[in-house]
């Protein structure tokens, strides 16, 4: 029952349009939602499924992005971009994508559902498997 | 083109093969099903493709996956073994909860046909068709070169370890065994090949158990390619810095021939003869990919368009994760990056539209050079529509030296991508 409500939260979650503002040399059409779930999704390495990163939020996890203040998240982004804020990876991530992208990815984060996610549990590997 | 209900499907599986995941938290899917698309693999890339393909398609395509082992182990983080830091149990998964969460429907087999005129799966116990079909079966090792160490047999004396799992186990009790002034020598094989600086790190972690356990031990990287293909400035200060004397590097050293009795490889130039041997096999795309005819007649690779990642050569199929000939890093995380486009590509052909012509996505590598400290490589990469690839933007590089913190990071960022792909 758990999992149908989680399934159904996110698959919620995925039914928004995007208001893009061109602001730079990317000019968005009416692909706006699918350019930006699978870059969005591409950030699910580290940040999380629908920006719901595993663990506590500690110092030295990834932060989880749903729900956070877009603000917030451009800010971030535009400073690794300019290299105002240094950071581990962030800026190499940063510098690669444009404007536009940093803005609608942050509308996008910011209207995830927060859903508390966790890592697999870990098995004994089966003799005998490859 | 749709016309497959579930009677279908349990008429070509039969009932014992076939795992039906719970999908009753799955009513999602009110409306016919859109189509069925067929997963061969579940790693990193075939797994991922399955679960975005149900989550974006909101239940509307069936989706079902053949994966011959019952157990996902991890690769990435797979080395840290060797190191003592971290056991293969650490780095094994069930697949129970995607399946669930997901209603992911799973066939535990091996495919042992693949018919793309009338597109059915062949496998052991039964057969599958499809709408369209996506190919992630990883790498193959080329059995024309160095046909001395395919045997199983053989394998236990001179393990790859290249696909995690008891190889690597295998790797880690020689080490533990040899004796100390031993000499660990270990090969890569010409890029492409799976996670460029995987060997890199292997050297790293095997002289940081030689390091605290076994100080007069040496490792020998005899490489292939004319220099260390990834983060090679890190690795080589590495090396000098954290294991001095220890890591014997030698570029443009291709392994010829293996003595396997007396553990003694040979090079253009040397005979090395090995405590331990560790022989990573020059690789191609996995052998699904060659069933399907999807290789190219002169590079033993997967040519795909890069907005669907179907292949050039069959309709309805998609190749996806190490087969593929991109040119980007053979990486976990490049892998989900094109199960996520290709799977994107498919909703939206399956609804009769188009696919996002301009993908952007992402790729972020972690190495550890010993038990605490990491380093990346991290790009982002964009569609080039005039040559009809995807290159790298500006802006990505490494980082300007290992550190703990980057350690914590990719602990992270495993935690994650598990998460990701198996939840």
């Amino acid at each position: 029952m758990k999992a149908s409500i989680l399934i159904f939260a996110l698959i919620s979650s995925l039914v928004w349009s995007v208001v893009g503002h061109a602001t730079e040399d990317f000019i968005f059409s009416e692909r706006d939602t699918l350019h930006i779930r699978t870059l969005a999704a591409s950030c699910a390495v580290c940040h999380g499924t629908l920006g719901n990163a595993v663990g506590e939020n500690k110092p030295m996890e990834t932060v989880s992005l749903a729900g956070q203040d877009p603000n917030l998240i451009v800010g971030r982004l535009m400073d690794y971009r300019a290299g105002k804020r240094t950071s581990t990876v962030m800026h190499h991530h940063a510098k690669g994508l444009t404007v536009d992208e940093i803005n609608l990815l942050a509308q996008h984060f910011a209207q995830q559902k927060v859903v508390k996610r966790y890592p697999p549990q870990s098995q004994v590997l089966k003799e005998g498997s490859r | 083109m749709m016309n497959t209900n579930r009677r279908d499907f349990l008429k070509t599986v039969t009932a014992a093969s076939l795992m039906l995941a719970q999908s009753v938290a799955f009513a999602m899917a009110r409306k016919p099903p859109m189509g069925r698309v067929v997963v061969i693999g579940g790693g990193y890339a075939g797994t991922t493709a399955a679960k975005y393909l149900r989550m974006w398609s909101l239940g509307g395509i069936e989706v079902v996956v053949v994966e011959r082992a019952s157990q996902f182990v991890s690769c990435p983080m797979s080395n840290l073994v060797l190191g003592g830091v971290k056991s293969i149990h650490d780095l094994t998964f069930g697949y129970d909860l995607v399946k669930k969460h997901h209603g992911i429907k799973w066939v535990q087999d091996e495919v042992t046909a693949i018919d793309t005129a009338s597109k059915t799966v062949k496998m052991n116990r039964g057969e599958l068709t499809y709408d369209r079909l996506i190919v992630a079966p990883g790498v193959d090792f080329s059995d024309d070169q160095l046909p001395e160490l395919q045997s199983p047999k053989v394998q236990q004396l001179i393990p790859h370890a290249w696909k995690a799992g008891w190889q690597t186990v295998n790797l880690r009790q020689q080490l533990e065994a040899m004796r100390d002034g031993g000499v660990f020598v270990m090969s890569v094989p010409k890029a492409p090949y799976r996670c460029p600086p995987g060997p890199y790190e292997r050297a790293c972690q095997v002289a940081s158990y030689f390091k605290a356990h076994k100080p007069n031990s040496k490792v020998i990287v005899l490489d292939a390619n004319l220099e260390v293909t990834s983060k090679k400035g890190l690795f080589m200060k590495a090396w000098a810095e954290l294991y001095p004397g220890m890591v014997e590097y030698r570029p443009d050293h291709a392994v010829l021939s293996v003595d396997v009795t007396t553990r003694t490889v040979r090079t253009e130039f040397d005979k090395i003869k090995a405590d331990v041997l560790n022989v990573i096999p020059p690789q191609r795309a996995g052998k699904p990919a060659q069933m399907a005819d999807l290789l190219e007649p002169d590079y033993p690779w997967c040519e795909v368009d890069f907005l669907t990642y179907e292949s050039k050569r069959v309709p309805f199929v998609h190749v996806i994760g190490d087969s593929v000939a991109s040119g980007l890093p053979k990486s976990a995380h490049v892998a989900t990056s094109q199960a996520r486009i290709c799977a994107s590509a498919i909703v939206e052909i399956m609804q009769g539209g188009e696919p996002d012509p301009m993908p952007v996505f992402a790729n972020t590598c972690y190495s550890f050079v010993d038990d605490k400290q990491a380093m990346h490589v991290a790009n982002v990469f964009r569609y080039d529509a005039a040559k009809k690839i995807m290159v790298p933007t500006e802006g990505g590089g490494v980082s300007a030296k290992p550190s703990e913190q980057e350690g914590a990071y990719a602990m992270s960022w495993a935690n994650n991508i598990w998460s990701d792909v198996l939840t």
